[in-house]
């Protein structure tokens, strides 16, 4: 069964008629073409479908496409460019945190909801702000600091 | 030591910024008209005949294109292990079997319209399953009354090693270097144990993933996420019986992959689903499938013994190790081997015996894992340097330091065993880790903290340290070999073309840095390619340590043939002699009349003015010697002895990987390489029930680490030189996941006075341990 749905993804309004039973993942992966949220897991274990939905974020692996009725939703193409990276995309690039990617834009998106919430967490509240995403490259040290780094620019 | 401009600086990784802006660079992330989803159907039994299969519901279902099984797909015997050609693992592996040997063996695939009609076709596969008597524990596969796992005629190495398929028994392998019974009558004193270590499996983030089509001329092109293009290219080749040169493998972006994409685990099924429908075919796992039917760490039982003399000298070492394979051998000889060929010669010791086997079971595949054979020999060496020292009086540091290999040293270890078969001759080039051992303690405050936990604090929580040191030799001599090409642009940049697979490791800056350094260029003027077996020259893949130092000297060479075309050119223009001219800063200059040609210049009267010619190298680079990186870990934890459980509060690495190209990448490696290791010590394990079924296929039940579970860690490079890798570097991927297991078993050991022998160190066991103290 189809229904029509209506939100904002990236600060751009969009309609789509979706099925009732899609996932919101695919969805924005197939039908939108927006590829940097990845699936992993499939099961909300592992945060790489992380997208911020009223800028909380959300496992998109979890969500039907139609619970994106209404909704604003920012993926992670949608907070920066090649010409103007987000301060969270320069620091993750500047602090050695990307190492496959795979999990990065998820990471990134869970740390600017911290971030934009709480300009000036502690380490444990960064690591509780990503304590649902896995890494298995970085060990996540360089990923935290990443975060630090980006925290302190932030403050300026 | 040398001062150099680009190598040696962490310079921002090549792909970092596309990576973060989430740019559609991985396998998954292109959509082809007309592409067709495929599934496929795993066996339910650990072992077991099929009698027959009925596919024909299934092909009647509307939107389904293809069911491949074993009745029309041509029996191909090969290994999916991705080695350099001839493999060393056994042939033992077809497409599509008429017999499933675990559970999640591959019984037959869809390809549909749909990822939900393939799933839906799965279900109307009726298999008919005649059930066999399987094998779920190692020490009884060679039982005489054992069932047989690979009963095929057909099954075989292509090497002359032993085999014996009809015992189960994949590989054997033994090693006498002195005389390990003398040695042990010398000691004054004699560790002895039974070890067991784990399944594990690498969870890259990135599942299995292939898209296979054809150009419009008809060659078949694999998309993959793969550690090992070439190998896969002549793989696939041969299980579909089609020639290299129709096939193109190319390497995107790939989300991780710690040697589970050393192997062709998808990609021959979703080329033969493109063959036969000549449409696009996507093939990607789900991550259960990636737990169950991919591949995992050989589990391993190893019984060792080992003597000191009591003024601190290693008089004997025994090991003998048993390991499982699962059903199929794709590496079950080389990660065997391995316990001795790269884990032992850290050593110095006269008398070692070593024996080694690995065997078939109806339990998971085993293949390529980060550490590969090290990281579990290097348990029971640990475990058993640190009774030793304890056991003499001497502090661990001190024992380490005065019985591991040393610059200038050899092993008789290195010429008489390889990963493939013998080894070659060598002498220890490059060493820190009498530094590194020295370095990490005071860091880590060794010390301080071992005498502080001398005084258990009253309650439950009781605190140890531990250390030990470990190593891992790069590359596999004499078999290993790699290649770039690069060729110079109007403006002054260049195209390198490398055959290496960058998996998220970092490689293709590094690579880019050594690039960079040799012809004095900025790195931005290095256009990297990585991997299109179409386009880029030979590299046998991202595995055995070995890209930074295998690839990097390819690399290097390319380079260098390079700025002698570039000097000859310039030579010519100026009208002064090569010797005089020098590469400074994207340009060449004259040490005698001080003029300077840019690079832009020279590449233009190449192209368009004199003698012309395109200015453009390739070079290979074949290992020699396998270069040993070391590290000395050290580890602090805090038991609770009430529950079991083992916190890491601190952890310290001192690593030695020769010049460290890229720091930054450098210490990644190391922190992630550590953080892998402590969550297979501690938490990662799988469970199986009594017929061989998988019980925790998932991230909420197989527990990796998370953020909220690291430990404080502290990397340091203690810098060497080798003089066999470029610009003095050695190798770095694998050496970090063998310390946290001896690491932590140690510092267990000092907090509560009990010895875990057995991993992963769970409440469970810590609890039974301490019940029995």
């Amino acid at each position: 069964m189809k229904k029509e749905i209506e939100f904002t993804i990236n600060g751009e309004k969009r309609k789509l008629a979706v099925n009732t039973k899609d996932l919101l993942l695919d969805v924005i992966r197939k039908d939108l073409g927006l590829t940097g949220t990845k699936y992993a897991c499939g099961t909300g274990e592992c945060g790489a479908c992380t997208i911020l939905m009223e800028e909380k974020p959300v496992l998109s692996c979890l969500m039907l496409a139609v619970m994106a009725d209404k909704k604003n939703i920012t993926t992670i193409e949608g907070i920066g460019t090649d010409k103007n990276p987000h301060p969270l995309q320069e620091a993750f690039v500047q602090a050695g945190a990307v190492q496959c990617g795979y999990c990065t834009p998820g990471m990134v998106l869970s740390a600017k909801a911290l971030l934009d919430k709480n300009p000036n967490p502690t380490e444990v509240d960064i690591k509780r702000a990503i304590g649902g995403h896995l890494c298995r490259c970085t060990g996540y040290v360089k990923i935290i600091e990443a975060i630090q780094l980006a925290a302190k620019r932030m403050r300026r | 030591m040398r001062e150099f401009s680009i190598v040696g600086k962490s310079v921002a990784k090549v792909d970092a910024l596309p990576l973060v802006l989430g740019k559609p660079l991985f396998t998954d992330d292109i959509e082809l008209k007309g592409m067709l989803h495929a599934r496929i159907l795993w066996s339910s039994y650990a072992h077991a005949k099929i009698r027959n299969i009925d596919t024909s519901a299934a092909e009647a279902l509307t939107g389904v294109r293809a069911v491949l099984c074993y009745k029309n797909v041509p029996r191909v015997i090969h290994t999916e292990a991705g080695q350099s050609w001839p493999e060393a693992s056994p042939y033992d592996t077809v497409l599509f079997d008429n017999k499933v040997r675990y559970v999640g063996d591959r019984v037959a695939v869809v390809a549909a319209e749909s990822e939900e009609i393939a799933t839906r076709a799965l279900g109307l596969i009726k298999v008919d399953y005649e059930p066999l008597p399987a094998i779920l524990d190692p020490e009884m596969a060679m039982d005489e009354d054992a069932p047989v796992i690979h009963d095929e005629p057909d099954c075989r190495y292509l090497i002359p090693v032993f085999y014996d398929p009809k015992h189960n028994h994949l590989a054997h392998i033994d090693l006498d270097v002195g005389d390990f019974e003398r040695g042990i009558k010398e000691a004054d004193f004699v560790t002895e144990h039974k070890f067991k270590t784990h399944y594990e499996q690498h969870c890259a983030l990135e599942p299995h993933t292939c898209i296979c089509y054809f150009d419009p001329t008809g060659r078949l092109v694999i998309r993959t996420s793969t550690q090992v293009p070439f190998h896969v290219r002549r793989i696939v080749a041969q299980c579909l019986q089609i020639p290299e040169r129709m096939i193109s493998v190319i390497k995107p972006r790939v989300g991780g992959g710690f040697g589970s994409k050393q192997e062709v685990v998808i990609e021959h099924v979703c080329a033969a689903l493109t063959m036969r429908t000549t449409r696009p075919v996507r093939l990607a796992y789900t991550r259960e499938e990636v737990f169950v039917s991919s591949r995992t760490r050989h589990p391993m039982v190893m019984w060792a013994k080992a003597g000191v003399k009591k003024d601190g000298a290693l008089s004997a070492i025994y090991l003998r190790v048993l390991s499982n394979a699962g059903p199929y051998g794709s590496h079950g000889m080389t990660v065997l081997s391995n316990t001795c060929a790269k884990a032992l010669p850290l050593y110095r010791c006269d008398n070692i015996k070593w024996i080694g086997d690995t065997v078939y079971t109806n339990l998971l595949r085993g293949g390529a894992y980060r550490g590969y054979g090290v990281t579990q020999a290097s348990f029971p060496m640990g475990v058993m340097m640190d009774e030793m020292a304890n056991a003499i009086g001497m502090d661990p540091v001190d024992f380490w330091k005065m019985n591991t290999i040393r610059k200038g040293d050899t092993s008789p270890i290195f010429t008489a065993l390889s990963e493939t078969g013998r080894g070659v001759e060598m002498i220890v080039e490059s060493c820190s880790l009498p530094e590194c051992i020295e370095k990490g303690a005071e860091i880590f405050g060794w010390k301080e903290k071992r005498k502080r936990y001398k005084y258990q604090p009253d309650g439950p929580i009781k605190l140890g340290v531990g250390m030990s040191c470990i190593v891992q030799g790069g590359t596999v001599p004499l078999v290993d070999m790699a290649a770039a090409s690069a060729k110079m642009n109007e403006d002054g940049s260049f195209n390198l073309l490398v055959g290496a697979a960058d998996i998220g490791t970092g490689a293709d800056t590094v690579l880019a840095q050594i690039f960079a350094e040799t012809l004095s260029i900025p790195i931005d003027d290095v256009i990297l390619h990585s991997t299109d077996t179409d386009i880029t020259p030979y590299d046998k893949g991202a595995y055995a340590s070995s890209t930074t130092y295998l690839s990097g000297m390819a690399v290097l060479k390319t380079a260098e043939k390079i700025k002698e075309q570039i000097l000859r050119v310039a030579a010519d223009m100026i009208g002064e002699p090569e010797g005089d001219l020098v590469v400074k800063n994207k340009a060449v200059v004259s040490s005698k009349s001080g003029k300077v040609l840019q690079f832009s210049q020279i590449i233009r009267s190449a192209l368009y003015n004199r003698n012309q010619f395109q200015i453009a190298a390739t070079a290979s680079s074949l290992s020699k010697v396998p270069p040993q990186t070391f590290a000395a870990h050290f580890a602090e934890v805090a038991v609770d002895t009430e529950t079991g459980q083992v916190k890491v509060i601190s952890y310290v690495a001192a690593v030695d990987c020769g010049t460290a190209i890229n720091p930054k990448l450098a210490e990644g490696q190391a922190e992630g390489a550590i953080v892998n290791g402590i969550s297979y010590a501690l938490t990662e394990e799988f469970f199986f029930d009594n017929v061989g079924r998988t019980l925790n296929p998932s991230f909420e039940s197989y527990k990796i680490f998370s953020a909220l579970d690291i430990p404080k860690i502290r990397v340091i490079l203690v810098p060497s030189f080798e003089p066999t890798g470029p610009y003095g570097a050695k190798t770095l991927g694998e050496v970090n996941i063998n310390g946290p297991l001896p690491t932590i078993s140690n510092a267990i050991s000092q907090a509560v006075g009990v010895r875990l022998c057995e991993t992963p160190f769970t409440p469970e066991r810590v609890l039974k341990a301490l019940k029995g103290k």
